[in-house]
């Protein structure tokens, strides 16, 4: 039944349906323990554990994102994320700060990623 | 409380002013994500439709492939919330400022606090078991910001998608940008050991499926660093 209401709907209306749905995962999973008036006390243990949380996220999709390429460790060093990432490491350790490091990166990536293919 | 007044708020717009600092980062990123929609094969109109209403950034991305090579919708949704999970971790956190405010309001709010907005608003209010006046009002600068800068460079980058070829590699930027946030971040022993076992472990874990390794990831820093608390109680934290 419902294969065949996928199959009437137009390619368009059926991705914006699964937009739709995905907009809704986003507004579940972010008002997850928003939604009860019960005030849900999580141990002291797990809210430390929980502390460290949003560090772990960003590390967890940055690390593949320097070092690996199609599933793999980097193999060569023809690659321009790892000098890019020292520069942008460099630049941290002299002045701390976002747009600094980001920009020493690209500068580095750029050129490298453009003009020689790494 | 009124939008209007909400805006003329001192918590509001420190809020929305600690965020703006990430903004160029953000906007990079935001405008790779809107150039990736459009080159994976979602029209215009779908593209600016995801934009506006699933408004999570690494979910977007990770539903690309999927969509182009027309999976089931229950596929793309699994994946798009497995992706999600840390939302789930993040809400608790959000709980401890936000329980006060109505559901209507909480859930409203809490639709629109990404990654970034936890991060900021942890360097803002280091104490993260303790409810504070303003807290709900900061949050919502926060998020009013990033919904603002995000949204806009991700438009730009749909609209000029024609223009900015994928192979520049400006979808770095977003990396870059993400680390000098990880970075600012490793303030204490306990935050490097969470950092480094959970690269260690995203990595030795892509190979699983629906970027679940994100997810034990974030799983083993946090046991990680449980131990290690336990072991060495952590002193008073100086930031």
């Amino acid at each position: 039944m419902t294969m065949v209401a996928a199959e009437m709907l137009p390619g368009w209306a059926y991705d914006a349906i699964t937009i739709l749905g995905m907009a809704a995962v986003t507004a579940l999973s972010r008002g997850f323990f928003l939604w009860s008036k019960r005030d849900l006390r999580l141990p002291l243990a797990l809210q430390r554990a929980l502390q460290v949380a949003p560090l772990a996220a960003i590390v967890a999709v940055l690390a593949p994102e320097i070092v690996m390429t199609h599933g793999a460790l980097i193999g060569t060093w023809r690659d321009a994320r790892l000098p890019a990432a020292l520069a942008a490491t460099a630049f941290y350790a002299w002045r701390p700060g976002v747009l600094g490091p980001l920009l020493a990166g690209l500068a580095v990536y750029m050129p490298l990623h453009i003009g020689l293919g790494w | 409380m009124h939008l209007r007044d909400l805006a003329r708020d001192r918590h509001f717009r420190h809020g929305a002013g600690d965020m703006l600092a990430f903004g160029p980062g953000l906007a990079a990123w935001g405008l790779v994500t809107g150039v990736a929609m459009t080159q994976s094969g979602l029209g215009v109109g779908l593209s600016i439709l995801m934009s506006l209403t699933v408004y999570a950034g690494s979910a977007q991305l990770a539903s690309l492939p999927l969509l182009a090579s027309g999976a089931p919708m229950w596929v793309v949704w699994a994946s798009a919330f497995c992706v999600n999970l840390r939302f789930v971790i993040f809400s608790s956190q959000w709980r401890i400022h936000l329980g006060h405010l109505p559901r209507r309001h909480r859930l409203a709010l809490g639709y629109l606090l990404a990654d970034l907005n936890l991060i900021v608003f942890q360097k803002a209010w280091p104490d993260r078991d303790l409810h504070q006046t303003g807290q709900a009002r900061y949050a919502a600068g926060g998020a009013a910001a990033v919904w603002t800068v995000w949204q806009v460079s991700s438009l730009v980058g749909i609209l000029l998608s024609s223009l900015v070829p994928l192979s520049w590699g400006l979808g770095f930027a977003g990396t870059l940008s993400m680390l000098g946030i990880a970075y600012a971040l490793l303030t204490d022993r306990i935050a490097w050991l969470a950092a480094i076992v959970s690269a260690t472990a995203a990595v030795a874990a892509f190979a699983l499926p629906l970027k679940l390794n994100i997810l034990v990831a974030i799983a083993a820093a946090m046991a990680a660093s449980l131990v290690m608390a336990k072991r060495a109680p952590p002193r008073e934290r100086s930031s």
